[in-house]
């Protein structure tokens, strides 16, 4: 436990408790808890998020259309394929390229490979330690050699899969806009296909040993957002894809979809002082203030779409739609990942008996403006750019799944302290620590990002330094008193 | 010189993390095959992202990311003073990779753009390697790092070995894979001048080098100047390039012009 926060008897007998955790470990970047409360009701609720500031709009202006995959994937590790195949849709909106269908079909296995081995890690070696007791997976890897070495077999197949595809399993180099410039060989894809399959094991002991984990419990309603297609059907040209992985509009749980390029909006982000990533609240006035993307908002929304072993998965985890338990995105990531690997095991179907042919990408360079997005493993991933016609990029604006979630994770603070304050400090500072852990943030992906022209300026700072029950919210033009600066 | 790492029994390893994207240590724990051996040879005692326990007491320091903020240069002189070894893990901790691409535009314009007029409460500097603000024992490099190549490094250190660095140039790993070469594709590639190791994996992948190891020893400027004028690029063109994850050195000594003349 990291937990540093101090306790002090309050005026006129209220008893005053902080509930503090500075730099929260087994998180994708640096974090820190901040609950003050009172006679266990909360006053003051933060999510600060302390990461050195990255600049990547910033750093694309003048850089070459080709190179945005490139650059943006240095934007985070862990969803690097994810960035490339953002970058690379919202780019070939902007100069106006179709992908073929075997493009889109290696594209799909690539970020499969990447949601397997991120849902996993985010399982076995983050989430996990706190079920066990332990600080980290270091030590079950002594007491629980096991749990460990099946939780490293299936991280591994995911990285092998993105190899096979993209050449490295760490910021791929085969995936460009246009298409790819180097094709997965079929024996090395039959190779893979017969991994995956054999995974099967592995999976299904996965699904026992989380179905035998106490999730804690916890219910708040919110709005969910992810990726669906237009098209009733999915996406029929691009080899079926239904799931809500990729897709051309945003669904929400609240009902309706509009466009991607119309993300704005629905996406809109505001800069709060105690945060170098921004936050981001639904910019069209629906009813509810804060919205969560990620597995989680996935399944709520596409549970009908999923593989029917995931769906057996879901089952045997005890997960039904609509779920409103923040705590059950990780179940959710499972139930995903054996999507996946069934979903990947289609796709080399398809592609072995199609035969894969050679597919120069092709380029014709002009002036534009496009968006896409991806579903990456913590949510929906936008980028958009504007170039000018000699190819460089004059413009772009870049929405990070962690940052759309932090609002809604503040949120989730405020119902969930009063639940776990009675119970004393240290199992509150658990609780707080492992509900931040099910977001699975990415902290480092979402300290850079973006308004194109400033605008979006009018929400800035408007509550600097604290996030407002949602009660009290309305547009967060101003705040409860307690919790004002 | 490299010493051997002081405490032979089982040494402490920290790893440490400024303006990165993780993907490097995210290569360590993608040593799947050998993360429980690993973990026998050497005890972690700071890894943020993967445990919860922290210390201050270690042998190595691993090091992975860009120098952005002043705090991270006091944070370096601190871990300089603890650690036996430092090491540095990728591209961003040098030459100074994608972070590095900021040093290209003013300060204030990059905090402004991102950040609106509330840029003030994220106070930045220019993009630096490790090696510019201590000194750093080894750099294992590349945008990731190789699995195998940390492991390399590991083993050699854990029996007080300095392991060998390529010094020619990703070109010679090239042509050994009979690949096309990219200046005969039309592009700009910067396997003459950047330093081999990775096997020439971008050519091979019908790409083109981005110059992420840094530049090797000795740069062959004379077959990069031939190699421009028969292909018809410019100095600019490569330049930009250069500046890809270069953006540190680039701007130093006079550029690479002058560090390929020397
Ligand atoms: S060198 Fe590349 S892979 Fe490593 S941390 Fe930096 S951006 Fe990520
Ligand atoms: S210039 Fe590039 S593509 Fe050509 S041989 Fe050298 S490394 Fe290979
Ligand atoms: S080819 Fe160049 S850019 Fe690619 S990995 Fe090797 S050194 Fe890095």
């Amino acid at each position: 436990m990291t937990g540093n926060g101090g306790s002090n008897g309050g005026a006129g007998g209220a008893r005053t408790v902080e509930v503090n955790v500075d730099y929260v470990s087994r998180v994708e970047g640096h974090g820190n808890i901040v609950v003050v409360a009172e006679n266990d009701l909360p006053t003051e609720v933060r999510f600060e998020v302390t990461e050195p500031p990255r600049f990547f709009e910033a750093m694309l202006r003048g850089r070459p259309y080709d190179q945005a995959p490139l650059i943006t994937s240095r934007i985070c590790g862990i969803c690097s394929n994810g960035h490339v195949l953002a970058s690379i849709t919202a780019m070939e909106a902007t100069l106006g390229i179709t992908p073929t269908r075997q493009t889109k079909l290696l594209r799909r296995l690539l970020m499969h490979g990447e949601t397997i081995q991120s849902h996993v890690l985010h399982a076995y070696f983050l989430v996990a330690p706190d079920f066990f007791d332990v600080g980290s997976v270091v030590p079950l890897a002594g007491t629980h050699p096991e749990v460990v070495k099946r939780a490293l077999r299936l991280k591994k197949l995911g990285n092998d899969l993105c190899e096979v595809v993209g050449g490295r399993a760490v910021h791929q180099v085969a995936a460009v806009v246009g298409g790819f410039t180097h094709l997965p060989t079929p024996e090395a894809l039959t190779a893979v296909r017969t991994r995956l399959v054999e995974a099967g094991g592995d999976l299904q002991e996965t699904v026992t040993l989380f179905a035998s984990l106490d999730m804690p419990a916890f219910s708040r309603p919110t709005e969910y957002l992810s990726l669906t297609y237009g098209e009733a059907g999915g996406d029929e040209a691009g080899g079926g894809e239904a799931y809500a992985f990729f897709g051309d509009h945003i669904l929400s749980s609240e009902g309706g979809t509009i466009p991607v390029s119309d993300y704005r909006d629905k996406v809109r982000e505001r800069v709060v002082a105690h945060s170098s990533a921004k936050h981001c609240a639904p910019g069209d006035g629906t009813a509810t203030d804060t919205f969560m993307v990620g597995a989680l908002a996935r399944l709520n929304n596409g549970f009908d779409r999923l593989s029917d072993g995931a769906k057996a998965a879901a089952a045997d985890l005890g997960f039904q739609p609509t779920c409103t338990n923040t705590f059950m995105n990780t179940v959710a990531q499972l139930i995903e990942t054996v999507h996946c690997v069934e979903d990947s095991v289609m796709i080399i179907d398809r592609l072995l008996d199609e035969g894969l042919k050679a597919e120069p990408p092709e380029v014709e360079i002009r002036a534009g403006r496009g968006a896409g997005a991806v579903e990456v493993p913590r949510g929906t991933l936008y980028h958009e750019y504007a170039v000018d016609d000699a190819g460089l990029i004059v413009e772009a604006n870049l929405i990070i799944p962690t940052g759309q979630n932090l609002a809604n994770l503040e949120q989730d603070m405020w119902a969930l302290a009063p639940q776990v304050l009675p119970q004393g400090k240290e199992k509150a500072q658990k609780a707080m620590e492992m509900l931040v852990r099910a977001y699975d943030p990415c902290i480092s992906c979402s300290t850079h990002v973006i308004y194109l022209d400033g605008e979006g300026n009018e929400s800035a700072g408007d509550d600097a330094g604290h996030s407002h029950r949602a009660d009290h919210q309305g547009t967060g033009a101003s705040g409860p008193e307690e919790v004002t600066a | 010189m490299t010493e051997p790492i002081r405490s032979p029994e089982r040494p402490r390893v920290a790893l440490f993390e400024l303006a990165s994207c993780a993907g490097c240590q995210l290569q360590i724990l993608n040593c799947e095959d050998e993360l429980v051996d690993l973990l026998q040879l050497v005890e972690f005692v700071y890894f943020k992202e993967a445990m919860t326990e922290t210390s201050d007491h270690y042998d190595l320091a691993l090091i992975e990311g860009s120098v952005t903020r002043e705090s991270d240069e006091e944070k370096l002189r601190h871990i300089r003073e603890k650690a036996a070894l430092v090491v540095t893990l990728g591209s961003c901790a040098y030459p100074v990779g994608v972070p590095g691409l900021k040093n290209a535009h003013d300060p204030d314009e990059v905090g402004s753009l991102v950040y609106g007029e509330d840029a003030g409460f994220f106070p930045t500097i220019e993009a630096k390697p490790v090696d510019a603000v201590i000194p750093v024992d080894l750099h294992i490099l590349g945008c990731p790092i190789h699995k195998d190549d940390f492991m390399r490094v590991l083993t050699a250190l854990l029996i007080g070995k300095h392991p060998p660095v390529p010094t020619h140039a990703v070109c010679v790993e090239c042509r050994l894979k009979e690949n096309v070469c990219a200046f005969d594709r039309g592009l700009v590639c910067l396997g003459p001048i950047t330093r081999a190791g990775c096997g020439a994996l971008c050519p091979s992948y019908g790409s083109r080098c981005f110059g992420c190891r840094g530049l090797c020893d000795d740069p062959n400027v004379a077959s990069m100047e031939v190699l421009l004028e028969e292909k018809g690029k410019t100095a600019e063109e490569i330049m930009a390039e250069y500046g890809l994850y270069n953006g540190y050195y680039a701007r130093r000594d006079g550029g690479l012009k002058a560090k390929v003349a020397r």
